[in-house]
């Protein structure tokens, strides 16, 4: 089906006039009818055997929206014009941008009925370049969570390679969508994983660009400082191509970076000849507290997700890349409790303009008094992962409280950041281009398993938050399949600005792999 | 006990740029403008939405910063200020907290005990709220949200506890107010709440060199808001201490209506406003470069001016304050008494502040709206000091000039109302005045002396006003003296 091809294949298809926009669009709604099953919702009732064979991506479908988008497509070709650089590729967004006309609801019962008069920078630049918006899809619950389960509307999203799983998360929607073929491309955020994690639990490309690089402006906020919206997509040139679009200095962003954006196509086969790939102990395992009596507990990762990286960078060492062991970076156990203050102080202050009183959800109840408006607005609006996370939050950043938690975590992120730069460093005679890690220590959980203990569910995104910290660019790309049939993903990490370098090292890694798997790389 | 009072003000003065301070939204006359009608996303505080600096307010805030020798950071930060309260769509107010705009200025007033320096803690950059109406209509009641102000560029300065009573917070309050003017970057009008100030007030032994505690005066819009909530505190704190109680920390309201305070909050329920970094917004950067051209173009100061008006021109302080108080009408002063002109300072200033202001008024114009140049108010009055024409002339030749437009030499040559110094002819009319009134002349005799000053309308009436006073009365006396040998 077209729903199955690459996205740059379907524009290619598309100005050839073999196919278009039209029909591309009709096959993948073909598709979402054939697999998403019902929409999530805030009333879902039972979930049924039904439902839980289904992929369950959608919050919004906005099916006549892109009829219109296709035709003004066709039209546009019709006439001779360009257009666009997605031209015709079916795309979902994660609902947690604004979409002008289109409920934005961040996956919560307190902005279900908020429809925005504008859209996001990202979501402008995509339309404009051609994309077709086939809806908005499911997260965690403002973006709170690695496996989307925490969202308001239900059923939630469930791993195309298998519905017992989660697709991961907060970007869950997106990643299975593109992942079931529902949707060639979506627009994803990543706070500490939101991309990378679900990316590699579908088996798909995910990237986190450097903080900056795309602009924020309709994204509904969670950790300021650490969001970070990128594609996700079924191949690395799609990836590529979409960060291309969306990318690039925006005036309604003050931290856009005001600097220009890298033809990420020109050098995407250029291959990884003579670039330094580092590996990393400090990737090789997880540190967490033991839920019995809170001491951390360090572990090796499962052998086969090592495995997956060690292959790896047999394949780039065979491609003619020098492999760099032992590269420190002593503080990657830190970024999960830095995260865990830092997001929580952000968040709970972004979350504050939710109050019942100018738009989203307000409570039903009459009310005499102005903070039992807020109060009972809040309480009956958001769902637990907010809640935790706006008492974390108001705890951490209380003044008396403050220079422990919060003014430490900054520190904290520092060191991380630090890490980054010396191994990166051009004055280091150590120094990498590229660090190759895995994405997740673990592939997909079942559903409802680690669900509901949100400490644990943070440390599946141990091996992504430090690039969040560090504000450095990484991606995510399928590795194989583990012993469980469910995707591994690898993850490249690099400097400020480095995409147009993680994603020809992507490329090559997804050449190179393509055809037949290739033996572990041995540690010297 | 004597104690001595001492004072903190923080000055909230919203800045006259055209849009808001993070958005696109024009910033529009409060009084005037519908409600929410100059509100937007950004403004309304909606999903996803970011802020972005107005260049323009960062350029006024600088103006002051600079004008109160402040120290200018090259970096300074935006904080959130965290809280719920509904005239605050974010739930968080941008405002500067740890890393301010400006610190450790000064500004120097002139009271009755002298010239003083009033040290500058800090000047910073924050938004405005929107404003809440609360309706009470019968049984119901319920508040009005208007947004039109919200995220209007406010600039906070903030004084060391230097003031010492309430004539020090006034003419500090003044001297700022003044100066925010003259850059142009407030209009200063307390009308319209374009600015509003804040007090801390504590009360310490005489001689003592701690602070005592203080008590914070929340929303003070006026001059005398300002001066009767401080009295009225230091009435309040002296009467504590002296029946040997103690000041509690709290912040409180003015209740205009009733001249009161009420309290808003005490220490132990104080506000813990999560202050931290705003991360949607960059550090905002201020390079030499940008500090210098501002510093440059910056002009005279009101304080500077006083001075200055009082040196050069020896005028008096009140003088010397009237005519400093706008840019306009110093520069006209300093055209007038320019020495080209030939006319004394103080001359020039008796007629700016008197009959000019006076015209003014009625108008209800300012400086802007008079049709008459400095070089045209000065040929006047040189005219009226060499005696060519006499005062009530003169003025009225002021009114035929501010009417036709006309200047002083041509009308006076037109109507014939140069001034006759001519003894002769003055000691003519004298004589026919004294000849026709024989009566009055002889109860004069008889000793009812203030016929003098009738005798004199007398003549000066029979000359057409256009008689010198001087040789009038000089002739009048020297006539009836003789009547009387
Ligand atoms: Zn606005």
């Amino acid at each position: 089906m077209l729903c199955d091809l690459p996205a740059h294949e379907l524009t290619r298809l598309l100005k050839a006039r073999q196919v278009s926009a039209l029909e591309i669009l009709e096959d993948s709604l073909k598709r979402i009818d054939q697999v998403d099953g019902r929409p999530g919702t805030l009333t879902p009732g039972e979930i049924t055997a039904e439902d839980q064979c289904k992929v369950h991506a959608f919050i919004t479908l906005t099916a006549e929206r892109a009829r219109a988008q296709a035709q003004a497509v066709d039209d546009k070709i019709a006439a001779g014009e360009d257009p666009g650089a997605l031209a015709g590729a079916p795309v979902t967004i994660k609902d947690i941008f604004t979409v002008a006309g289109v409920p934005s609801t961040a996956a919560s019962r307190i902005l279900a009925n908020f429809i925005a008069p504008y859209s996001a920078t990202p979501v402008v630049r995509m339309e404009q370049a051609g994309a077709l918006v086939l809806g908005k899809v499911n997260l965690d619950e403002f973006t709170y969570g690695s496996s989307t389960e925490s969202s308001a509307f239900q059923p939630s999203t469930r791993n195309p390679w298998n519905t017992e799983r989660v697709p991961g998360g907060s970007s869950g929607g997106s990643a299975a969508a593109v992942a079931a073929g529902e949707g060639a491309l979506s627009l994803g955020t990543d706070t500490a994983g939101s991309i990378r994690q679900p990316a590699a639990f579908c088996g798909v490309v995910g990237m986190k660009p450097t903080y900056g690089r795309v602009s924020r402006y309709g994204l509904i906020a969670f950790g300021s400082s650490l969001d970070c919206p990128g594609p996700l997509a079924r191949n690395v040139r799609d990836a590529a191509q979409m960060l291309q679009v969306i990318a690039g200095r925006d005036r309604r962003d003050s931290t856009s970076a005001n600097r220009p954006v890298e033809d990420y196509l020109a050098g995407l086969e250029g291959g990884v000849k003579g670039l330094r790939i580092g590996l990393s102990p400090d990737y090789f395992r997880i540190t967490f507290p033991d839920p019995a009596n809170g001491e951390y507990i360090q572990q090796p990762l499962p052998q086969e997700i090592e495995a997956a990286v060690l292959r790896a960078a047999q394949v780039y060492a065979s491609l003619g890349a020098e492999i760099v062991e032992d590269v420190p970076m002593p503080n990657t156990r830190y970024g999960i409790p830095a995260y865990f203050v830092i997001s929580r102080v952000e968040a709970a202050s972004n979350l504050h303009r939710y109050d019942g009183v100018k738009y989203g959800y307000r409570t039903p109840k009459p009310q005499t008094d102005l903070r039992q408006l807020y109060r009972a607005s809040r309480a009956e609006g958001f769902g637990r992962q907010p809640k935790l996370r706006i008492l974390m939050g108001m705890y951490v950043s209380a003044a008396q409280y403050s220079a422990q938690y919060y003014q430490r975590a900054l520190r904290v992120r520092t060191l991380i950041r630090s890490d980054f730069e010396q191994a990166f460093d051009s004055a280091n005679p150590r120094r990498i281009d590229l660090l190759l890690t895995p994405t997740t220590p673990t592939t997909a959980f079942p559903m409802g398993a680690v669900y509901g203990d949100s400490v644990l569910m943070q440390y599946a995104d141990q091996l992504t938050v430090p690039a969040n910290h560090a504000g450095t660019p990484g991606l995510s790309i399928p590795a194989g399949l583990a012993a469980d049939g469910l995707p591994l993903g690898i993850q490249l990490l690099g400097a400020d600005f480095s995409e147009a370098l993680l994603l020809r090292a992507a490329r090559a890694y997804e050449a190179a792999t393509a055809s037949q798997p290739s033996e572990g790389y041995k540690k010297k | 006990m004597p104690y001595q009072v001492v004072i903190g003000l923080e000055v909230h003065a919203e800045l006259q740029t055209r849009s808001k301070m993070f958005c696109a939204c024009a910033v529009v006359d409060p009084t005037q403008a519908a409600p929410n009608t100059a509100v937007c996303p950004i403004c309304l505080g909606m999903p996803g939405v970011l802020p972005v600096v107005n260049q323009a307010a960062v350029e006024l805030a600088l103006r002051v910063a600079l004008a109160l020798d402040c120290q200018v950071a090259a970096s300074s930060l935006f904080a959130r200020k965290n809280y719920f309260y509904p005239d605050l769509p974010k739930g968080y107010q941008i405002s500067q907290y740890e890393q301010p705009l400006a610190v450790n200025g000064r500004l120097p007033i002139l009271t009755s005990q002298g010239e003083r320096i009033v040290r500058i803690r800090r000047v910073h950059l924050e938004e405005d709220t929107g404003k809440l109406t609360h309706i009470q209509r019968g049984a119901e009641s319920y508040s009005l949200v208007d947004l039109n102000r919200a995220g209007i560029p406010l600039l906070e300065e903030v004084s060391e506890p230097d003031l010492r009573s309430v004539e020090d917070a006034r003419t500090y309050a003044e001297g700022l107010r003044a100066l925010l003017r003259r850059v142009g970057a407030s209009s200063g009008d307390m009308e319209k709440g374009a600015i509003r100030f804040e007090a801390n007030v504590s009360l310490r032994p005489a001689g003592s060199d701690e602070l005592g505690t203080r008590v914070e005066i929340k929303n003070l819009n006026s001059f005398r808001a300002m001066e009767s909530a401080i009295r009225d505190q230091v009435a309040r704190q002296s009467a504590t201490l002296d029946a040997g109680g103690q000041v509690q920390q709290e912040t409180l309201g003015w209740d205009d209506l009733n001249n009161t305070t009420f309290s808003q909050r005490s220490k132990e329920e104080a506000h813990d406003y999560r202050y931290f970094p705003e991360p949607d917004l960059p550090p905002l950067a201020v390079d030499d470069v940008w500090q210098a051209r501002v510093r440059a173009a910056l002009p005279e100061l009101p304080h500077a001016q006083l001075q200055r008006f009082m040196t050069q021109y020896d005028l008096p302080e009140t003088d010397a304050r009237l005519l400093t108080e706008d840019a306009a009408t110093a520069a006209y002063f300093d055209h007038l008494a320019a020495p080209q002109h030939g006319i004394a300072p103080r001359a020039a200033a008796n007629w700016l502040l008197g009959e000019v202001f006076a015209w003014l008024n009625q108008t209800g114009g300012g400086m802007g709206s008079l049709p008459l140049t400095p070089a045209g108010l000065a040929e006047l009055v040189r005219l009226q000091e060499d005696g060519t024409v006499n005062l009530p002339t003169a003025k009225r030749v002021l009114a035929s000039m501010l009417e036709s437009g006309r200047g002083a030499g041509e009308i006076i040559a037109q109507e014939g109302l140069s001034q006759v110094s001519d003894g002769e002819l003055i000691a003519g009319l004298v004589h026919q005045v004294l000849d026709e009134h024989s009566h009055e002349l002889a109860a004069y005799l008889s000793g009812k002396d203030t016929l003098v000053n009738w005798f004199f309308g007398q003549v000066m009436r029979l000359a057409g006003g256009k008689a010198n006073p001087a040789v009038v009365r000089q002739e009048l006396e020297r006539q009836l003296h003789s009547k009387k040998a």
